[in-house]
Parts: structure tokens; C-alpha cells; sequence
């Protein structure tokens, strides 16, 4: 039984259709990326997941159907949403932040641990604690948002357009982490991104979507060698 | 000196009042971006409250937590019923809102205990005592010990318990809380309750030396809502500092500038607040939103 799955899928934001039909599966232990032109619906999908978007059709998520549930509902079934621009809670200081992250867990000793593992991972927090977040850069950001939802221990971390906006090396770095945490803790990731060649480089599989809909899926590999992708996407 | 120094002290007094009620203006203000017009009636209900559990013969302490209690759960019960249908409503709905509870609060309380005065007792004994030469109240100093109470516990609260920080990250970024898992429309609800507990414990300190009357708030408010413009209304610490700023500052205008009168007491103190505002426009304590684009 795939972790997520979503049948026949459809949101709209007023009177405009977003998504017309998208279905989808994201396996246990899987990166999955979305990719797509500006407007295809790649955002939409992510919030039609994670209930911040109007939306019909079925979603099941580890076995529960959540296409009725709140956000916050959904978050506290597991559910982590980076959403676009990063969502820090720019006012609170860096490890506020973090806090916040864990604050739906009630194992604080297992949460005492994520806090030095996230440290592992990004040592310059403890420098910056008291910082506020907000006058972190942009690079740093991110990187705090998604220490902030890997302390919520998400069986599902879906990510929106990490990249954007973030320099080469900050990107590269970014995704290594990404990819590291799937690979040793077998985190399940649904990536939506612009920059297809980093998502194809660490995702296992992958959906394009024209407008909506879903137009081609398959392996990253498959997608790598499918010739109106790679001239449409990658830019080859 | 000595007066000086006795009028500071009482000045701190008042405006430790003044702080208690401008910190629940600023706590629904953070949260909704809306002020609580009701907040002064609300506060001088539960002071009935409180009078009546006294008059039926609890003692006053006994009165004075039963009346926070029921303060707080009050102050969820208001938000829930009469805020919540118009959560998403523009401000200026929500802004009528507390404008319409000002006046449902205000005719409930002249309805149920008559608009007559009423003495309400203080737990502190009126006489003064002596510390280096100056003497002050008992009352005074335990008026202002209240405060400081109160202002230690909500910064407590707000800072080191995981309620508290929910209840932030919702007042700053609702979208973004809610995707965190953070039941937003119960922290407001949970902000109306907190913000009521604080207008009760001002309420109940200023009745013993103002008498308790529907009205009695109604010029409590206006300092307060002074008290956090000067702080810079969505700063919690600015609402303490403006507060106790404001009554000492009124304080010392009543004594060494008499000739002003008690009635020109109040314009000369907002005159120095729109001074302050000028200057700095966004308040003392305001901090600024920083954002990237």
C-alpha cells in the first residue's frame, strides 16, 4: 500500500480550476518530485495534500482518507508542508522555530534527540538561536524550515520549490541533505521543483504536470531519457 | 525628593493597572489585529463577579481566583460564541463587534447589580509604611506586586511552555502555524481567555480606590489603549513600559503641575504621548516587521 495516494484529484481557487485531475502515488522511503511549468498546478498539488487548498477527489494518506481533514489535522497525522517562500515564522527567534517544529510530539526525550541531530545536521543554529528568524538569508532559511520539519518527525515531508531563489551551492547542499536523510532514515519526500535536473537527481520518481493534469510519469531515469521532457524540462 | 519618590510609587501603581489592561489589548490586538473595545466592561463584569462571591461571603482571595477562573473561561466563551462567526469578517466588522459587546456588557451590568456605586474591599491594608524615608501604601505596593506577578507569569507562560509559543507562532503567521499543526482558532480563543483573566485582575485592583460602577473602566481603557499605542500596541513588554510610564507620568503632572487642574491632567498626558508618537511613530518597543522580498 503506497504511503499517499491521491485519485482523481481536482482544486480550484475561486472560480479557477487548478488541478483537473491529477492522480498520484508516493511509496514508503520514496523522494517523488512533481515537476511542470509555472501554473501547471505542481503547488496546488502540495496543497491540496496538506488541506490548504479547496480541493475533491480522494486523498488517502497511510491508509486514512484526509481529503476532509483541516491543516492542522493533517499536520499532527505526520504531514510535514515546507511550503513556497519558506513559511519561517519570521517574528520568533531561530530556535523558536525549531521548537515549534516538535511541539505536537508529546515523546520529549525522542524530541531532545531530533533537536541534536538537527544540530548535526546544521550546527550554525546553535550559534543563532536567539536570533530572529526573519533576518536570517535566505539559504539559511530554508535550511531552518527544514530542520523545523524534521524535528516533527514527518512520515511525509512534502517540499515546495526549495530552490527557488537560493544560490547554486546552497541548492547542491540542500539536496544532499535531502537525500541523505531518505537514504539513511528513510524519509518519505514529495518534491515539487522548477529546477528538474537537481529533483531528478535525487528523486526516485517523478510526474509531470501540463495544466493541471497529469502528462507523463515514470522513473527518474525514464524521465531523463524521455525526449519532450528532457527538451521541455531540462533544457538538452 | 521624598514627595517625588511617593508619587513615583503610586504613580507605578496606577500604571501597573493600566499595564494589566493594555497587555490584554495587546494580546488580542497581536492575534487579530483588531482591539478590543469590550475589554474595559468585560473587565468590570468580572469585578462584579468578584463582589458578589465576596458579598455571599467568600474571603477575598478565595474570590479573587474564582474570579479569574471564570474570567478565563468567560473570555473563551465570548470569543467562541460571538468573535468566531466573524473570524474571517474584515476588521471593521470585528472592530463593531467589540463596539456592540461594550454595550450588551455594559447594559447587562447596570441591568443585573443596578448602575449604583458599590465599595469594593481591598486585601491591602491602607495605611503607609516607611522604606528609606518614604512612605508609601500598603496598597500601593500591593497593587504594584500584583502587576509584576501577573506580567512575570505571562512571560512565562508565553516563553518557556509550548502553549505559549503555539499561541505566538499563530498570532505572527496563522497560514503557516496551521501547517505546523497548531489549532490557530483556539489559540485566539485561548488569547480572549488569557486577555480576560488580566482585565479581571486590573478590574479588581482598581475598585477598591475607584468604586465599582458599570462606568468604571470606561477611563481605564483610554489609558490603557494609550499605554499600548505608546508601546507600541503589538509589543507585550511595551504594554507593561507604556503602562507604568503613563501613570507615574500622569501621577506627576497631578502634583507638580497644578495649576493645570485635574482637568487638564489628561489632554497634557496625551499631548507628551503624541509627542513620543511623533518621534517615533511605530511606538517604544514596536519591533520592525522584518521581511524579505
Amino acid at each position: 500500500m503506497p504511503l499517499l495516494e491521491l485519485r482523481d484529484v481536482q482544486a480550484r481557487y475561486g472560480q479557477t480550476t487548478a488541478l483537473h485531475n491529477v492522480s498520484l502515488t508516493v511509496e514508503e522511503g520514496r523522494v517523488v518530485a512533481i515537476l511542470g511549468a509555472n501554473g501547471a498546478g505542481k503547488t496546488t498539488t502540495l496543497r491540496a495534500v496538506s488541506g490548504t487548498v479547496r480541493r475533491s477527489g480522494e486523498i488517502v494518506f497511510g491508509g486514512r482518507s484526509i481529503d476532509r481533514r483541516a491543516p492542522e489535522a493533517i499536520a499532527r497525522l505526520g504531514i510535514a508542508h515546507v511550503p513556497e517562500g519558506r513559511g519561517t515564522l519570521s517574528e520568533l527567534s531561530v530556535w523558536d522555530n525549531i521548537r515549534m517544529g516538535a511541539h505536537i510530539r508529546r515523546d520529549r526525550r525522542a524530541v531532545k534527540s531530533d533537536y541534536a541531530r538537527v544540530l548535526d545536521y546544521f550546527p550554525w543554529i546553535e550559534e543563532r538561536r536567539r536570533q530572529q528568524a526573519g533576518t536570517l538569508s535566505g539559504g539559511e532559511q530554508q535550511m531552518l524550515v527544514l530542520a523545523r520539519a524534521l524535528v516533527a518527525r514527518p512520515r511525509l515531508l512534502l517540499l515546495d520549490e526549495p530552490s527557488l531563489g537560493l544560490a547554486p551551492l546552497v541548492v547542491r547542499e540542500f539536496f544532499r541533505i535531502v537525500r541523505e536523510l531518505n537514504e539513511e532514515d528513510g524519509l518519505t519526500v514529495l518534491l515539487v521543483e522548477q529546477n528538474a535536473n537537481a529533483a531528478l537527481g535525487i528523486a526516485h520518481h517523478a510526474y509531470v504536470l501540463e495544466v493541471g493534469r497529469v502528462a507523463v510519469d515514470g522513473t527518474a531515469d525514464e524521465l531523463q531519457r524521455n525526449e519532450s521532457v528532457r527538451k521541455s524540462y531540462l533544457g538538452y | 525628593m521624598t514627595e517625588f519618590l511617593q508619587q513615583v510609587v503610586s504613580g507605578l501603581a496606577s500604571g501597573g493597572i493600566y499595564a494589566s489592561l493594555a497587555l490584554a489589548l495587546v494580546l488580542i490586538y497581536r492575534a487579530t489585529d483588531v482591539i478590543n473595545f469590550a475589554q474595559g466592561e468585560m473587565a468590570t463584569f468580572t469585578t462584579y463577579i468578584a463582589w458578589t462571591l465576596i458579598d455571599q461571603g467568600l474571603s477575598y482571595w478565595t474570590a479573587f481566583v474564582l474570579t479569574l477562573a471564570i474570567a478565563f473561561v468567560g473570555g473563551i466563551a465570548v470569543e467562541r460564541v460571538v468573535i468566531r462567526p466573524v473570524e474571517r469578517a474584515p476588521v471593521l466588522t470585528i472592530v463593531m463587534v467589540t463596539i456592540g459587546l461594550l454595550i450588551v456588557f455594559n447594559g447587562a451590568m447596570g441591568w443585573i447589580w443596578t448602575p449604583e456605586l458599590k465599595s469594593f474591599p481591598s486585601p491591602f491594608p491602607s495605611r503607609g509604611v516607611e522604606i528609606g524615608g518614604v512612605v508609601v501604601s500598603i496598597q500601593d505596593l500591593g497593587v504594584i506586586g500584583v502587576s509584576l506577578v501577573l506580567v512575570a507569569l505571562m512571560y512565562a507562560f508565553f516563553t518557556f511552555t509550548r502553549l505559549g509559543l503555539s499561541m505566538r507562532a499563530a498570532a505572527v503567521n496563522p497560514e503557516v502555524s496551521r501547517l505546523l499543526g497548531v489549532r490557530v482558532s483556539w489559540m485566539l480563543a485561548l488569547g480572549w481567555g488569557l486577555a480576560a483573566v488580566l482585565g479581571a485582575v486590573s478590574g479588581m485592583m482598581i475598585a477598591p480606590t475607584a468604586f465599582l460602577d458599570p462606568n468604571m473602566m470606561q477611563v481605564v481603557i483610554i489609558y490603557a489603549f494609550a499605554a499600548a499605542v505608546l508601546g507600541g500596541i503589538s509589543s507585550p513588554v511595551g504594554a507593561v513600559v507604556g503602562g507604568l510610564t503613563l501613570g507615574v507620568a500622569l501621577n506627576l503632572i497631578g502634583t507638580y503641575a497644578e495649576f493645570l487642574g485635574s482637568e487638564l491632567r489628561l489632554p497634557v498626558a496625551f499631548a507628551i504621548l503624541l509627542a513620543v508618537l511623533i518621534v517615533r511613530p511605530s511606538g517604544l518597543f514596536e519591533r520592525a516587521v522584518v521581511k524579505r522580498v
